[in-house]
Parts: structure tokens; C-alpha cells; sequence
């Protein structure tokens, strides 16, 4: 199987430095929204510059560049273990390159391991056997600010009236909103899974937020419930930071999974403004980033 | 208009901040977060484990960086670390109410005049920033890079064993950017758009 060390370092590269364009565009309008003179205005105007600078510099847009989270989606020729091999290889070499800081810690003893290489789980990769033959890699970089925000409720819920349906999915999503208040770096963007298990339902509120920004839910009910949150979240008037203001949660992507009879989990993982995520398609000789 | 200070800090200089104002910080701070502030708390305050000889060392090269002076919550990205030729590349502040269990002690334990980090911090620390007097600093969170500008100096590194982001990073900064959202005199803007918040979740969840 081929070498793709170097592409992939460049996948690294682009992640941590380069905040994709969707994101800017959308911390621009919420910048053009605060009230002259304000501390959310100073806020989005501080982040927009940071932007511009890692982007020239390619220096990481956060210090905490967070869990490496890989999605592969490989045709059934490419060599499962040798891929992984490559991708821990990458994560070692980005960190070396002050692409990544060096995040994995043994939650026993708290040592370092200091190239971000943990367990199976450290870099965390996904593997998909992918139906053509594009070899296609999305990584998403997600701090632990943002992480530690994330929220699971389990519906009913006496406390929000929420009971399982949309309307109580909507409830669930705008409490864990004003409980991360700006600790998860507001504004952010909200993946949310209704249905799973605990474990898979975490899971697909980080995979829906591979989503494009821009695109719409294919489920015209959910379409809408995704644009309601992002709307009613700005009116609770947290802000960016937490500082007040009308820019709180940028975009909403919202999944559903089979769930058992007796479950009905609402996750919402919480994504940074700092949006850290990059596509790799392998087609042939060609490499294409997106 | 933007407010220049140099540290050490006064207490004068700081019953003279409010929440709101914008501040440039210029010189000597230390970095810490999680592990430090449990250290400090479990080895020096509380003296739940017992100081070793190296510990004690390290408390007495802190103690005069850090009287009147500031620790910020922030766990930088370092090259360099071979050669140890410092250079920190990103150090936007971490999530601070991780430490709200240890910041008013870690407080009045060296006479802190503030602490930088992002999110804000408690109750607790509130009433520790009234008593010092102290006040709570928030970066921007992410800004990473533009606030690695402002580090002129890395000057040294204490708890390097216990990896990167947590270490002791002793730094120097030329006007670094910060907001007062926690002041001496009882003010939180933490507080206040928490309150209003739950009053805007509880109108349209009811």
C-alpha cells in the first residue's frame, strides 16, 4: 500500500491552521451583528484576525488542538492496519511540527505521552468501507473546552418538561446551550443525535457535524427544528465568550439513530467557534482538501 | 480606551478596575491549570501530600513571580522543546471553573492581584477577588496565535514532567489583551448574563 505520510500531515496541517472558510464567513456576519463598542464585538474581532494569522503563519488556531478525530471512509483494498499505522505515524510527526500540542494523558498516572499518540482510542479513527474507490479522510480537531460542554438527556425530563419528541429534543438542546454559557469558546455549533444508545449517540453528534455549515437537513421537519435552535439559542443573549451578545451558536446539525424502547437520548456535542475540520480525497495520484 | 498595566499589580491598581474594562498587561506572568492548581493545593495549602525537597524549591522560585503578581490558565503550544529554545506558537487561556475548587485559596496562598483565563470563575473566587484585592481576566478564547505575539520571553519552565500544556510556564508579555469580567468589588458579568440567560430559557422552555 502507498505512503500517504506526507498527505496526510498536510490533512493536519490544514486542520489546525486554516479555519475553513463556511466558519469565517459566518463569525463575519455575527461580528457585523454586535453592537459597536462592545465586548462581543471586540471578541469576534480579536478571533477574525487570529484566524487571518494562523492561516498566514500555519500555526495552530487553538493551543488545544484537542482529540484528532479521524473518519475514513477506504475502499475494501486498502490495508485497514497499515492505514492506522500511517495516521498514528502523521499524528507523531504533526506534533513534532508544533501542528498539534501534545494532548494524550493516561487518565491514571496523568503522565504526557508527548507525541499524542495514546491507546486505540488516541488518535480516535473511524473506519468505513467506502462503496467507490476515493479514499476519503475527515478529520476533526475538537478541544476540551468545548468537549467538557457536551451534554446527554435522557427523555422525559421532568425538570425542562421535556417529554420525546422534537419539541422535547428542542428543550433539551437550548438547556445544554445556556449551561455551557461561554465556557465551550461561544459562539459554537451545535451536532446533536436523537436516539442510541449512550455511546453511539455520542458518536453521531460529533459525525453530524462533519455536515457542510451551509447545506440543509434532508428531513424537512428536522431542516426546520435545526434552524430554530441556532435562532432561539442567540436570544438567550450569552454571547461570544459568554460576554453577552447576540452570537451564541452558529449552526445546528441534527442526526437520528434507532434507539431502544425504553431509551430516548438527546446528545449535543458542543463545537468551538474554532471549527477544526478538513476533508482529504485520494483519487488515484490525485489529492484534493476540502 | 484600553488600560496599560505592568505587573507586579498594585492593590490600588486594582480597586481601580471594573468589570468592562479592557486591559494590557505587560510582564512577568506564570502559567498553570489544572495539575498545577491541584498540586498547589494538595502540597503547599492543604498539605495533603507531603513537599518534597523539589517542591519546595519550585514554591520559593514562584513565590516572588507570583506575589502581586498573575497566574494564566492557558496551556501552550512550544517548540523548541529539545533544544529547550523556547518559543510558544498558540497559548489562548483554558476553561477556568476547573479551578474554582482551588482558585481562592491558590489566591490568598500567594497574594494574586488576578488570574487570565476564559469562561469565568464562581461564587468562590468572587468573594477571594474582593478580600485580596484581585481580579479576573478573560482572554479570548482560540485567539491563540495573536496572543503568542505578545509573548516577548519564555523565561523558564517549572513541572515540565508533568507535559506540555500543563507545566509552569514563567513568560514575559508586552500588552497583552484581556477584559476585566470579574472585579474586587463584587462584580461578575459571569453572573449577571447567566441570570439573564435563565431567564430567557425558562420563557421559551415553559
Amino acid at each position: 500500500m502507498r505512503d500517504y505520510t506526507q498527505e496526510l500531515l498536510e490533512l493536519v496541517r490544514l486542520t489546525s491552521t486554516d479555519l475553513p472558510n463556511p466558519v469565517e464567513a459566518r463569525l463575519e456576519v455575527a461580528l457585523a451583528n454586535e453592537e459597536p463598542g462592545s465586548a462581543a464585538q471586540t471578541a469576534l474581532e480579536t478571533i477574525l484576525k487570529n484566524v487571518a494569522m494562523t492561516r498566514k503563519n500555519s500555526t495552530p488556531i487553538c493551543q488545544d488542538t484537542g482529540t484528532p478525530i479521524f473518519y475514513v471512509h477506504a475502499p475494501a483494498t486498502i490495508d485497514r492496519d497499515e492505514l492506522t499505522r500511517q495516521i498514528r505515524n502523521t499524528v507523531g510527526l504533526a506534533t513534532q511540527k508544533s501542528y498539534l500540542r501534545p494532548n494524550a494523558v493516561d487518565a491514571l498516572t496523568g503522565m504526557n505521552t508527548g507525541n499524542n499518540l495514546g491507546d486505540d482510542y488516541f488518535p480516535t479513527i473511524h473506519f468505513h468501507v467506502s462503496e467507490t474507490n476515493e479514499l476519503t479522510i475527515d478529520l476533526i480537531l475538537k478541544g476540551g473546552g468545548c468537549e467538557n460542554v457536551g451534554a446527554q438527556y435522557s427523555l422525559p425530563n421532568d425538570t425542562l418538561q421535556a417529554g420525546r419528541d422534537l419539541e422535547g429534543v428542542r428543550k433539551a438542546a437550548l438547556d445544554a446551550v445556556f449551561r455551557a454559557q461561554g465556557e465551550g469558546c461561544s459562539p459554537g455549533f451545535l451536532g446533536i443525535a436523537i436516539g442510541g444508545d449512550r455511546g453511539t449517540s455520542y458518536l453521531a453528534s460529533k459525525e453530524v457535524l462533519l455536515r457542510d455549515p451551509d447545506d440543509h437537513n434532508q428531513d424537512a421537519e428536522l431542516d426546520i427544528l435545526e434552524n430554530k435552535i441556532t435562532a432561539e439559542a442567540n436570544e438567550l443573549g450569552i454571547g461570544p465568550m459568554g460576554f453577552g451578545g447576540k452570537a451564541t451558536v452558529l449552526g445546528t446539525k441534527i442526526t437520528s439513530i434507532h434507539r431502544l424502547p425504553a431509551s430516548f437520548f438527546v446528545t449535543v456535542s458542543y463545537m468551538c467557534w474554532a471549527y477544526r475540520r478538513r476533508k482529504m480525497i485520494i483519487i488515484g495520484d490525485k489529492v484534493f482538501y476540502e | 480606551m484600553a488600560k496599560h498595566l505592568n505587573i507586579p499589580l498594585s492593590a490600588d491598581e486594582i480597586n481601580g478596575l471594573n468589570v468592562g474594562d479592557t486591559v494590557l498587561l505587560s510582564g512577568v506572568m506564570v502559567t498553570g491549570r489544572d495539575a498545577v492548581h491541584k498540586w498547589i493545593h494538595d502540597t503547599f495549602i492543604r498539605k495533603i501530600t507531603p513537599a518534597t525537597e523539589e517542591d519546595l524549591e519550585i514554591l520559593s522560585l514562584l513565590k516572588p513571580l507570583l506575589s502581586e503578581g498573575i497566574i494564566y490558565h492557558c496551556g501552550p503550544v512550544v517548540t523548541g522543546l529539545e533544544s529547550s529554545q523556547y518559543r510558544i506558537t498558540a497559548a489562548g487561556p483554558t476553561t477556568s471553573i476547573r479551578e474554582e475548587p482551588y482558585q481562592a485559596d491558590v489566591i490568598n496562598f500567594f497574594t494574586l492581584r488576578g488570574v487570565i483565563g476564559k469562561g469565568g470563575m464562581g461564587a468562590k473566587t468572587l468573594s477571594a477577588c474582593h478580600a485580596a484585592p484581585a481580579v479576573y481576566f478573560h482572554a479570548i478564547g482560540g485567539a491563540a496565535a495573536l496572543i503568542a505575539e505578545c509573548i516577548t520571553e519564555v523565561i523558564g519552565v517549572y513541572r515540565l514532567d508533568l507535559g506540555v500544556p500543563e507545566a509552569i510556564w514563567v513568560i514575559r508579555v508586552k500588552d497583552l489583551p484581556v477584559i476585566v469580567t470579574m472585579d474586587a468589588h463584587n462584580s461578575s458579568l459571569h453572573a449577571t448574563v447567566l441570570e439573564q440567560s435563565k431567564k430567557s430559557l425558562d420563557k421559551m422552555i415553559s
